[in-house]
């Protein structure tokens, strides 16, 4: 039994901000959970998972965001509830869908998580996903601490319902993958019973068809439906004020934000100067809470990630209601008081405080932090992600690397999000020219391999995941074979989501739910659209590295090369080491050799290190997982592969 | 058996950290949930997505008798380092360091890919040790992926960390409270291990004391 259904209402758990939501989930009695792997929010539907059966939920991993949230959206219109949860990314992926579904309204409670990764810790974006809400006229909610993600989403459910809205709640890397202690409720009994209604008046928002026709009608509805959330939120507990009656300085905030602004007035001091205003409905915002507070100070700051969305709604609401509340004066992103890229912490609020209090905290002494920087500088060499020991992608990339030099026409990879992102980086050979979103390097691909007419005679090469393929690489797979675009795309197929944890995709033959399912095989999907498919094992380097020399040279169109070998973190391969590695120091010639350390200078695997005493290569064995690859690179076989009884 | 029950300060803040793979996440779990136990309010603030993939990672630990913190600690206001790794220590010092630190270092490094290529050089332990004593109020020095390494599981270190950080008595910490915690999720011959890598902690903060 998971903690997450312990029954026994008030006990208090240290959980993850992700575990909080779905606990608040169960609260409410939710019924069907989906969404698709992306940090921070990927713990979401996991821990779905390992509840369902005791819970009576249905949870699948999508194919990408927008089938999840139309797969829990199903759910809504048969008077279920249901949660989609996904990264910031995957709400632009689920938008087009989202646009139709707000204009359409829901049933069963409905709530859209959007786990936001502010200063990209795990993104190659920092996508806000709060303008959706004021985009798509739907409530937003944000948890400003962990009892909050699991009190609010529980709330959310009942919200959703009342407004027959879908009903958005984001979170944040420093929420959803923080932990904290968390008072849960009482849980219901597992139920839900399914059915979809459409045989009343077409208008009908409970037992009619659910479409977003008429518009006109539809969309004010709609705005109606925005109009009856303001109004709830003006009395909701989730938005509170602590400090003075009539401060200095009034300081709104939400999310993360909240912890940060109610740390750095504890720091500096100024509880009773500063009034924090905290908001967990964001938008629409409450205009007469927000008027109360703006009219009881002349002076703002507002706090939040990334960009100013709640300052500009703030300005606008303020403005409407200048003659009510007077002018005031606003400190936050517009004036570069506080940074519009990247995350907050504590110590960019103290900043902003120190500057518009007139204060003068600091945490050290120069003298202290001066030592302790320099000490850094000069004593931490920095720390470059990399492929893991044992990665099949530092060989893909390699034969990868080796093939495009070889053939010399500075052929070039496009690609896409994964582990295997980091092959703009040394550890995969600075391999990839373009970096996009989901599926983008097949179809940036297509694109270029379009361009002969117009003088460009460089190879063209793009790269996806395994779970990426299904996610939005087969429309651009069909777009480059339809439009005859000449490129060859390598599938890194690792068996499972690697980068987010192993959540198994449509080419396994097992769900979340640990189901057997069918498993949807790739080389088929390439053959029956009309590749060219070749399948080789990424550690076999030379055969590797030849295979796509000979693709790129095959002038006839898409070319897929799908390179099998499961990732070193896998359950399948965690703890296998099929060879014990060893470097011959005889035959390592070090630094006399002439190949210029070629094995750690440009291989860079950490299980394979340089014995500076000895000037020779050496296996660390406590990181070494035993792949065998490294012996194939010297060029005097001197590293070793024994095989493993 | 510790007979502290509060924190020495609070917040007491503590910061976990090394490199992706070695366990800090897990590290960092076990510890929370041990003042958990205590009956103490705990915030930990992780950055995991990068968490395997050889970079540098940190969990920061608040304990609190008052309730929840910022899951970023502030410039300067660390109470302990606990590293896994040693140059993850002077990194974490820059920016949170201040003269009445205490620092528990793991002694084995993890080179840096752009150390491993040849394009910069990692400090020998004696400059680290010198960095450190020059920077924090105390410091420890533990061989404990050497003794993990020596009990079959390098992981084990993490766990001789944490019995480390129990000896230091500015926490409610015990061996009767880890055992207690890993109990709920190890099979018991694990936990043998396990328990016999703490007390080897504790032991080698008091010899090192």
């Amino acid at each position: 039994m998971s903690y997450l259904t312990d029954s026994s209402e008030g006990t208090s758990r240290l959980v993850m901000g992700n575990e909080a939501i779905v606990r608040g989930a169960l609260e409410a009695g939710v019924n069907v959970a989906s969404g698709y792997p992306g940090t921070p929010s990927s713990e979401i539907v996991e821990s779905f998972s390992n509840v369902a059966s005791e819970r009576n939920l249905y949870v699948e991993w999508s194919v990408n965001e927008k089938v999840a949230l139309e797969v829990a959206a199903a759910a809504s219109f048969a008077e279920l509830r249901a949660l989609c949860a996904m990264k910031q990314n995957g709400v632009n992926v689920a938008s087009d869908f989202l646009l139709h579904l707000v204009g359409s309204g829901t049933r069963g409670g409905l709530v859209l998580v959007s786990c936001d990764d502010p200063g990209a810790l795990s993104s190659v974006n920092e996508g806000e996903s709060r303008y959706f809400a004021r985009i798509m006229e739907m409530p937003l909610l944000e948890p400003g601490d962990f009892q909050e993600a699991k009190d609010m989403t529980r709330w959310a459910f009942d919200l959703s319902e009342e407004l027959k809205q879908i009903v958005m709640l984001r979170s944040v890397t420093r929420m959803s993958h923080a932990s904290g202690t968390v008072t849960f409720g009482s849980l219901p009994k597992p139920g839900g019973t399914a059915r979809f209604k459409f045989d009343g008046f077409i208008l009908d928002p409970d037992e009619g068809m659910i479409i977003s026709a008429p518009v006109d009608w539809k969309h004010q509805q709609q705005q109606e439906k925005v109009k009856k959330a303001r109004e709830i939120f003006e009395t909701s507990r989730f938005n509170t004020y602590e400090g003075p009656e009539r401060p200095e300085l009034l300081l709104i905030t939400s999310s993360a934000c909240t912890l940060y602004s109610r740390e750095a007035l504890k720091v500096l001091g100024v509880e009773d100067r500063v009034g924090l205003l905290k908001l967990g409905t964001t938008w629409p915002l409450p205009p007469k809470l927000l008027s109360k507070h703006l009219a009881s100070t002349d002076k703002v700051m507002i706090v939040e990630e990334v960009l100013p969305f709640l300052e500009e709604n703030v300005k606008i609401l303020a403005a409407e209601r200048a003659a009510e509340i007077g002018i005031k004066t606003f400190y936050g992103k517009n004036d570069g008081l506080i940074p519009m890229a990247g995350e907050l912490n504590p110590d960019l609020v103290i900043e902003a405080l120190n500057s518009v209090l007139g204060l003068n905290y600091s945490a050290v002494s120069g003298e202290y932090e001066q030592s302790a920087q320099l000490s850094a500088f000069v004593g931490a060499p920095f720390r470059d992600q990399i492929f893991c020991p044992g990665c099949p992608h530092r060989a893909s990339f390699f034969s990868i690397h080796n093939a495009i030099e070889l053939d010399g026409r500075k052929g070039f990879v496009c690609g896409d999000i994964g582990c295997y992102s980091m092959a703009i980086r040394p550890t995969g050979f600075e391999s990839l020219k373009t970096l996009h979103a989901m599926g983008s390097g097949a179809g940036v691909a297509s694109g270029f391999g379009k361009l002969g007419q117009f003088g460009m005679d460089q190879p063209v090469l793009a790269v996806c995941g395994d779970s990426t393929f299904y996610h939005a690489v087969i429309p651009a797979l069909v777009n480059a074979v339809h439009n005859r675009s000449n490129i060859t795309l390598v599938v890194l197929d690792n068996s499972g989501t690697a980068m987010t944890g192993f959540q198994p995709h449509p080419g396994l033959d097992h769900n979340v739910l640990n189901e057997e399912v069918p498993a949807v095989d790739i080389a088929k999907i390439c053959e029956a659209v009309g590749a060219r498919v070749e399948i080789r094992d990424p550690f076999n380097l030379e055969e590797t590295r030849r295979t796509i020399n000979e693709l790129m040279d095959d002038p006839r169109g898409v070319k897929v090369l799908i390179l099998r070998q499961a990732c070193a973190l896998s359950p399948q391969r965690k703890h296998e080491r099929k060879f014990t590695m060893s470097v011959d120091e005889e035959l390592c010639l070090g630094e006399e050799c002439g190949c210029g350390r070629f094995c750690t200078r440009i291989f860079r695997c950490p299980g394979l290190i340089w014995n500076k005493e000895k000037g020779k290569a050496c296996i660390d064995d406590a990181i070494c997982v035993g792949c065998g690859v490294c012996a194939d690179i010297c060029p005097q076989k001197a590293i070793k592969r024994e095989e493993v009884a | 058996m510790t007979t502290r029950q509060q924190p020495l300060k609070d917040p007491y803040n503590i910061i976990i950290t090394g490199v992706g793979g070695q366990g800090n996440v897990m590290a960092s779990r076990v510890l929370s949930n041990m003042l958990v136990e205590k009956g103490l309010t705990v915030t930990i603030g992780e950055t995991f997505g990068a968490s395997q993939r050889g970079g540098s990672v940190m969990s920061h630990i608040r304990v609190s008798e008052r309730g929840t913190w910022s899951p970023q600690i502030p410039r300067g206001q660390v109470d302990v380092v606990v590293t896994l790794e040693p140059i993850e220590a002077v990194r974490v010092l820059a920016r949170y360091g201040n003269p009445s630190v205490r620092v528990l270092t793991n002694t084995r490094p993890i080179y840096p890919a752009g150390v491993i290529a040849g394009e910069a050089d990692y400090p020998d332990l004696p400059t680290i040790k010198e960095t450190l004593d020059k920077l924090a109020a105390r410091t420890w020095f533990i061989d404990a992926t050497d003794r993990a390494m020596a009990m079959g599981n390098p992981i084990l270190g993490n766990i001789m960390m944490i019995g480390a950080l129990s000896a230091l008595d500015e926490l409610p910490l015990d061996r009767d409270v880890f055992a207690a915690v890993l109990g709920r999720t190890l099979p018991e011959e694990k936990l043998d291990d396990n328990i016999r890598a703490f007390d080897l902690g504790v032991e080698m903060v008091n010899e090192a004391s």
